[in-house]
């Protein structure tokens, strides 16, 4: 029971930045952009929070945990969208290739986040010395009462606010994307930019704000992971193919954050589940590991079997939009 | 009663880089009114709309609506002073519902409050006599369901004056007639009515005044009462223009491909071709009459052998008197029977010819395997293109052009040319003079009638139904994939058709026609 209790909370600790990132792409695709440059901006947003951090803890003697925890929050905001503000100048006003741009920003970003990692860990005295414990113990800070009721409480209530949030936005996203005029309008970019420039849909502005929302929001895996995961350090590339996770997520979400939100609870636990299985080889735990990807693409054969329409891809995903073409 | 005017264009002009789409365009739209806009392919009407729907910006020019002189940026703009266009290639999303599209790029409460939205939907179908369940998804629709949404839209944003570029060109005749009655009943109204279009008949019935563009230039505006189907094609062509197709009376009949319940089934699993049978015989034009999208394709590429066929056979009867089964072969064993397949996409180049080569380089495709050991032959292609050039008056500036760069009517040509070079036994053509002018057109027909007189069996896929009763000698008509019966062009009409292309099954045994 004990072991299972565990497995849980583990799953769901890592499933919130996966989350993150497949909510932050959702939006993102739904507006016609495939941004691969996601697993890139989630590097930039954690190792940006935690600049922030690191600097406002070093620089006060007294460091307000609260006030850590807004520096932060601004940094990862900030530093995501303007990932997402490259990509988009590039994609959308610059026409590029969407595959290309997004590549090349994840590379671009897993090197940012691994320079300015190794850099703040010099100045803080060698490797894994990086420490922002207050405004990290902030993040931390779950329920006082609720946490300590057994099983339901342990299961529910004893993470940082980030989990909770991730879980809000997913749901606010999904009800703009479907009760709301924007969420429609956004949607009608996604499927057919040209029909949401014919009806007077302002195509670019959509795609704009829809990547740039969606870069800072997945910016804030990255901020959970650094803070929440890791309790405020950094190690080179821990954060690993959790941006590849969240946007298979996005697949296997069918486009649904809510969806989404077990999703990442299967995605996370899948992760894990190698550390649970006792007695298996090395090979073994890297044949469990597959696992997120082999259900992905078990769920995109079974969707595109059904080939249900509204449980495809956003018609014009992947496309730049030029009104004068001919 | 004094006319006032809706729309005033004055010496609009359009450029596309080099070409320029629209010279110094003079035009007005009366209130009330239906205007017709004539012209051929490519003589810019479309540009002209768009550039009133604020899909495009001219370079040149003023633009006065209600005679306020008024600057058009955007779609938006565009709503703002009631105009609205109902484009040819319906705007609409597939995955959403009717309403959801009539509402798309509104103002108003950020949430959405449908059931309100549907109300005022059933308001307006019911005004204007429309039929449509805005609860149904785009992608569920038939053709003519998704133009009621379109038009919907448009009169749901409150705009008098309506646009419709070539809103005919994929309804039947029935559909046409209601169409039809719809737009008189705003024009009566008070509703302004543009239709583009190149279809003269429709002109003569529907608008009260035709105005008439030719390669991007004005040519005058004149009353529908005054005019005759020969003044306005030689206003539009710039020359008088014989509308005849010689038609002769098939000679030589014996059977070339004779289908026996054969079905296909396309890539989601849905059958396209249900249990259809038909012959064709040498020296007749046989037309495939329907609905776009209702397996005209994919009959053709079954006999060619470009589709998997799941039941039946089709027998190909050679001129020497050997019958052999085609449906199990493979494309290139049937290209050998002398089996020729020309397939005219909107995207032209797709399948027929390839854009990058020049015109040598495409005739190759056929005969490359003819060389002499390792190297191809480039002498007799070359001097097979000169010999299209010359016999079809492709204009290009030399047989080494790029077939890219050729205009839409001149890469028909050639592809034409092409398959006709290669003496096939049954020709079959699909859609062979979509997007071509007038003069190219007939020189089309007039090739399909040459090859029916050698004694080929030339199979020919139309939209055009008054084309394909002047042409062929019989006319297949498909519907959802079934053969909804064969009838004999020179005696059914357009409201047979009609009737078929909507599935009312021809009653009683198939009407063999000449045998």
């Amino acid at each position: 029971m004990n072991i299972l209790m565990t497995f849980i909370q583990k799953a769901i600790a890592q499933g919130v930045a996966i989350l993150f990132g497949a909510t932050g792409e959702t939006l993102t695709e739904k507006s016609g952009n495939l941004n691969l440059g996601i697993p890139g901006i989630m590097y930039m947003g954690g190792i940006a929070g935690l600049m922030g951090a690191f600097f406002y803890e070093n620089h006060t003697t007294d460091p307000i945990p609260l006030a850590g925890m807004l520096i932060s929050l601004l940094c990862t905001l900030v530093a995501a969208s303007i990932g997402g503000l490259i990509y988009s100048f590039l994609t959308i006003t610059l026409r590029a290739n969407q595959n290309v741009v997004g590549l090349a920003l994840t590379t671009f970003g897993v090197g940012f986040g691994n320079f300015f990692g190794g850099s703040i860990s010099k100045l803080a005295g060698g490797v894994g010395q990086i420490s922002v414990a207050t405004t990290a113990k902030a993040y931390r800070a779950s329920f006082p009462v609720l946490s300590k009721i057994p099983v339901l409480g342990q299961l529910l209530f004893t993470y940082g606010f980030l989990t909770y949030l991730s879980v809000i936005i997913a749901v606010i996203v999904t009800f703009m994307l479907l009760r709301t005029r924007v969420g429609l309008n956004l949607r009608a970019v996604g499927e057919s930019p040209a029909t949401a420039d014919a009806a007077g849909i302002h195509v670019s502005l959509y795609k704009y704000v829809a990547t740039v929302c969606g870069a800072a929001i997945a910016g804030l895996g990255g901020l959970y992971y650094v803070m929440e995961y890791l309790g405020g350090t950094w190690s080179n590339n821990s954060f690993g193919d959790r941006g590849w996770l969240a946007i298979a997520l996005v697949i296997l979400a069918t486009w649904n954050p809510v969806h989404a939100i077990w999703g990442s609870l299967v995605f996370g636990g899948l992760y894990i589940l190698d550390i649970y299985i006792p007695g298996l080889s090395r090979a073994g735990k890297e044949l469990v590991k597959m696992l997120p990807y082999v259900v992905t693409i078990i769920v995109l054969i079974i969707t595109s079997k059904r080939s249900k329409l509204e449980n495809q891809p956003p018609a014009s995903l992947g496309n730049s939009y030029f009104r004068e073409e001919r | 009663m004094e006319m006032k005017n809706a729309i005033e264009l004055s010496h609009v002009t359009k450029r596309f880089g080099e070409v320029v789409a629209n010279d110094d365009v003079n035009l007005t739209v009366r209130e009330g009114e239906i205007l017709s806009i004539l012209g051929e392919n490519g003589s810019g009407k479309t540009t002209l709309m768009n550039m009133l729907s604020g899909i495009y910006f001219p370079d040149e020019g003023s633009i006065k609506v209600k005679g306020q002189e008024v600057t058009i940026t955007s779609p938006k703009d565009a709503f703002d002073l009631g105009i609205g266009m109902i484009h040819q290639h319906f705007k609409l999303i597939d995955v959403m519902t009717a309403a959801e599209n009539i509402i798309l790029g509104l103002e108003g409460k950020q949430i959405l409050n449908m059931d309100k939205v549907k109300k005022q939907v059933q308001e307006l179908t019911a005004t204007y006599g429309f039929d449509l369940n805005p609860d149904q998804k785009i992608y569920d629709m038939s053709v003519s369901q998704k133009q009621t949404v379109e038009i919907i839209k448009v009169l749901y944003r409150g705009a008098d004056i309506l646009i419709l570029d070539e809103p005919t060109a994929v309804l039947t005749p029935q559909e046409i007639d209601k169409l039809f009655a719809v737009l008189r009943n705003m024009r009566s109204a008070g509703k302004s009515i543009i239709i583009i279009t190149h279809k003269l008949n429709e002109v003569m019935e529907l608008s009260d005044r035709v105005a008439v563009l030719r390669k991007g230039k004005y040519i005058g505006t004149v009353e529908t009462r005054t005019a005759t189907i020969e003044s306005l094609t030689e206003m539009m062509v710039g020359e008088k223009v014989s509308l005849d197709i010689d038609r002769s009376e098939p000679h030589d009949r014996h059977k070339r491909i004779e289908m026996r319940g054969i079905t296909v089934r396309n890539a989601e699993g849905t059958k396209v071709i249900k249990e259809a049978s038909f012959t064709s015989y040498s020296g007749e034009i046989l037309g495939v009459a329907g609905i776009s999208g209702n397996g005209q394709k994919e009959l053709l590429e079954a006999i060619a052998g470009l589709q998997f066929i799941e039941s039946g056979e089709i027998l190909y009867y050679s001129p020497e008197g050997e019958v052999k089964k085609i449906s199990d072969m493979k494309a290139d064993e049937i290209r050998k029977l002398k089996i020729s397949f020309s397939f005219v996409p909107e995207d032209r180049l797709g399948m027929g010819l390839v854009g990058d080569m020049d015109l040598t380089g495409n005739m190759m495709i056929r005969s490359y395997r003819n060389g002499h050991g390792f190297f191809a032959d480039r002498k007799k292609p070359r001097k097979l293109a000169e010999k299209i050039v010359d016999q079809l008056e492709v204009s290009t500036p030399s047989v080494e052009t790029a077939v890219r760069r050729l205009s839409g009517g001149n890469v028909q040509k050639v592809l034409v040319g092409r398959e006709i070079a290669s003496q096939p036994t049954v020709l079959m053509v699909a859609y062979p003079v979509r997007g071509l002018d007038i003069n190219s057109s007939y020189t089309i027909y007039n090739l399909l009638n040459e090859q029916k007189e050698k004694g080929v069996s030339v199979i020919c896929v139309g939209e055009d139904l008054d084309v394909l009763l002047d042409l062929c000698d019989r006319i297949l008509v498909l519907s959802g994939g079934e053969v909804a019966g064969i009838v004999d062009a020179r005696t059914t009409t357009k409201q047979e058709l009609g009737l078929l292309m909507t599935g009312h099954k021809k009653s009683g045994k198939e009407k063999e026609v000449l045998s």
